[in-house]
């Protein structure tokens, strides 16, 4: 009697066990597939399903007024303004801010920034973020991500309103460099994980800068990169590339058309997704074969913009360096690094 | 007893087993990760294809040397002026390669327009998107008159019959008309990027991928020096078309305009309605189409806009020494003569 009621409470269970298991896997079926990242140089396996906002309208303007560009001009002393490849070089004086204002307000874009806060240097956010209030995206709602191994060194700086920041804790490294590289796989990483429901464009800038001037719906475009402002005057063979064939970020003595800067890049989000991922991947393979590239990720970016040109480049005035005399053709300084030690920093 | 033990234990060992069979045969996470479904999902970036450039050897752009300095390149809000220098077209013609890029130009050849056509496909055949993939929409009221010009590998040419109008500025207005409803129709499903030109002119030099974007738009050769009071908008406020004297970038030419399929059936189908309201309220704008893609790209900024290289006249304006080349020139006409018969 009392094996009896045993076996049939054990059949009983095993009865509900199967069919809740069944229940469970059809109830699977119905939900939205996520697929979980692997950490080997293999593409295909490294992906994410990622659902994008609608397309955009193009620039549609309502009713504005504003000086009509002037088409036959002699301008002896600018800098070049658009690419071989018919990509707009910002600068001051190419764009009318208020025209494009016009154009982009509508839109309700949000514009993420990334920027990695990492042991010393969580000294630069309050300075970074401050100026971002006054001069970043005025007028747009703004995510500010920032990446740290130490959460509470991170200052409370007040936001306007629709700019919101969020603190995301990652792992520090006792070598700068690798915090560099990593930053590549934290940014793919985090768009695939939530910046991609959030913005419509991310920005990837360095935290030891500071903004002087603004920065506007002018810098916004498919894929955007800056020019590093040491080698905007100086032939591509001085452009420190790397230059080891075994490197997945070698460039070639003929190759090159500007050397731009690890510090600013940006684009849609599922640009810079597809463009951090696959620098990402090129470390990696560099990785297995014992070799880290001249610059780090900046070597890897460049290698990659090469072959992949960003639809839009943001003159030298978008990343200057301080310590550089300002020349007559750069009209005005909008983000500049911050006069600093740098071996107290990176120890 | 002891068989019904064993009896019991085998069911419930079965059951166990199919259990586990079933979870691992209908979950959705069985399915490797190299199965085309996952590889097509990952290639999904909107509408711009991801596309690796090879390895390419041309001259280092210099930032400190504007490609042109006699002429604005880039508009106030960052569209691409196309000139002469101020392209590479050998990194464009890869990019537009890698993308199997395929081109619809549309011509409206119709009543005695027709002449001009053979000329028109010809010269297309040397110097319009050369070494890709090109389909030739010709609209015709006379199917029989449209001449056979050989085509290169990768173009072909379809004829597609329209009815016609007594006024020439009317078979002008309708060809917006025209051109939405087939872009709904057809050309979203066969063509990426659409130009819709003109049929009484020829292709002198070259005119290739540059110009594609999503949408574009073509300076007039009569007014690229003007000042915008000075351009041939309509400014009677009556009509759809009316810009006011202090408004306008540019006076864009309806002879050559274009951009991918999605820009363009929007464009015509903003012009043509703009044209039927004027049209019920007993009004024709001054330059008919002319006038409406006006409005439409004063409040839609084109993406690229092409220099008048694209779009000129030497018998009226000569050769002016800013004009590096003329790509896309008129044909001599007798306008009394062809517009009415």
């Amino acid at each position: 009697m009392h094996r009896r009621r045993l076996a049939l409470g054990l059949g009983f269970c095993l009865l509900v066990g199967t069919s809740l298991s069944v229940l469970w896997v059809y109830i699977e079926n119905w939900l939205p597939v996520s697929y979980v990242p692997y950490y080997l140089p293999c593409p295909e396996i490294f992906n994410m399903k990622l659902q994008y906002k609608e397309e955009k309208p193009l620039l549609l303007v309502t009713q504005t007024q504003y000086p009509q560009p002037k088409l036959l001009e002699h301008r002896p002393t600018e800098l070049l303004t658009l690419t071989p490849w018919l990509a707009p070089i910002v600068s001051e004086g190419t764009f009318n801010p208020e025209l494009l204002q016009h154009i982009y307000q509508p839109l309700n874009l949000t514009i993420g920034v990334t920027v990695f806060a990492v042991g010393k240097y969580t000294h630069f956010v309050q300075l970074f973020l401050e100026s971002a209030e006054e001069f970043f995206m005025r007028g747009y709602r703004v995510c500010f991500y920032i990446f740290t191994d130490d959460p509470t060194a991170i200052p409370r700086v007040p936001l306007g309103p629709g700019r919101h920041l969020s603190v995301i804790p990652i792992q520090g490294h006792s070598h700068w460099e690798e915090i560099s590289m990593r930053r590549m796989e934290t940014i793919s990483q985090h768009i695939a994980r939530r910046a991609h429901r959030e913005v419509d464009y991310l920005f990837c800038l360095d935290v030891d800068m500071v903004f002087r001037n603004p920065w506007g719906p002018e810098t916004l475009g498919d894929l955007v990169a800056a020019i590093h402002p040491g080698y905007y005057a100086v032939p591509r063979l001085q452009f420190p590339y790397e230059r080891r064939h075994v490197s997945a970020a070698f460039v070639a003595d003929s190759e090159g058309d500007f050397y731009y800067g690890g510090a600013v890049f940006g684009g849609q989000v599922a640009k810079v997704y597809e463009f951090t991922r696959a620098c990402h991947m090129a470390i990696l393979a560099d990785k297995a074969n014992g070799i880290m590239a001249a610059w780090q990720e900046e070597s890897h970016l460049n290698r990659r913009f090469i072959s992949h040109k960003p639809s839009k480049v943001l003159s030298p005035e978008y990343l200057w360096d301080d310590r550089k005399p300002q020349p007559p053709s750069l009209k005005l300084i909008r983000f500049s690094t911050l006069d600093k030690d740098t071996s107290w920093l990176k120890s | 007893k002891p068989k019904c033990y064993s009896l019991l234990a085998i069911i419930l060992l079965t059951m166990l087993i199919l259990v586990f069979f079933s979870s691992g045969l209908l979950s959705p996470r069985s399915q490797t990760p190299g199965s085309p479904e996952v590889g097509a999902r990952v290639k999904e970036l909107d509408h711009l294809q991801v596309v690796t450039l090879s390895r390419m050897v041309y001259p280092q752009p210099k930032v400190l040397t504007p490609c042109r300095k006699d002429v604005l390149v880039v508009t106030p809000w960052l569209a691409p002026i196309i000139w002469e220098g101020t392209f590479n077209i050998g990194i464009l013609n890869e990019q537009f390669r890698l993308q199997n890029a395929t081109i619809g130009l549309t011509v409206f050849a119709i009543k005695k327009y027709v002449v001009f056509l053979k000329l028109f496909l010809e010269t297309a055949e040397k110097h319009f998107m050369v070494g890709h993939r090109v389909t030739y929409y010709v609209f015709t009221d006379r199917p029989a008159d449209v001449p056979r010009v050989a085509l290169g590998a990768g173009r072909r040419l379809v004829v597609l019959t329209v009815g016609t109008y007594a006024r020439w500025q009317d078979v002008s207005m309708r060809r917006m008309q025209a051109i939405s409803d087939f872009s709904e129709r057809r050309f979203r499903h066969e063509v990426d990027y659409l130009v819709c030109a003109d049929v009484d002119m020829q292709f002198d030099d070259h005119v290739g991928v540059e110009i594609l974007s999503p949408l574009f738009g073509t300076l007039h050769p009569g007014f690229y020096g003007s000042s915008r009071e000075a351009f041939t908008y309509e400014r009677r406020p009556r009509s759809q078309a009316y810009i006011s004297r202090d408004e306008g970038d540019f006076y864009y030419m309806g002879a050559f305009f274009g951009g991918s399929v999605q820009e363009v059936t929007r464009l015509s189908k903003a012009c043509h309605q703009a044209m039927m309201v004027d049209q019920a309220n007993g009004i024709e704008a001054v330059w008919h189409d002319e006038s409406h893609l006006n409005k439409y790209l004063l409040y839609h900024k084109p993406t690229k806009v092409l220099s008048p290289e694209y779009m000129w006249d030497k018998q009226l304006l000569g050769w002016p020494a800013v004009m590096k080349k003329l790509r896309y020139v008129a044909v001599p006409k007798n306008h009394q003569e062809i517009r009415n018969r």
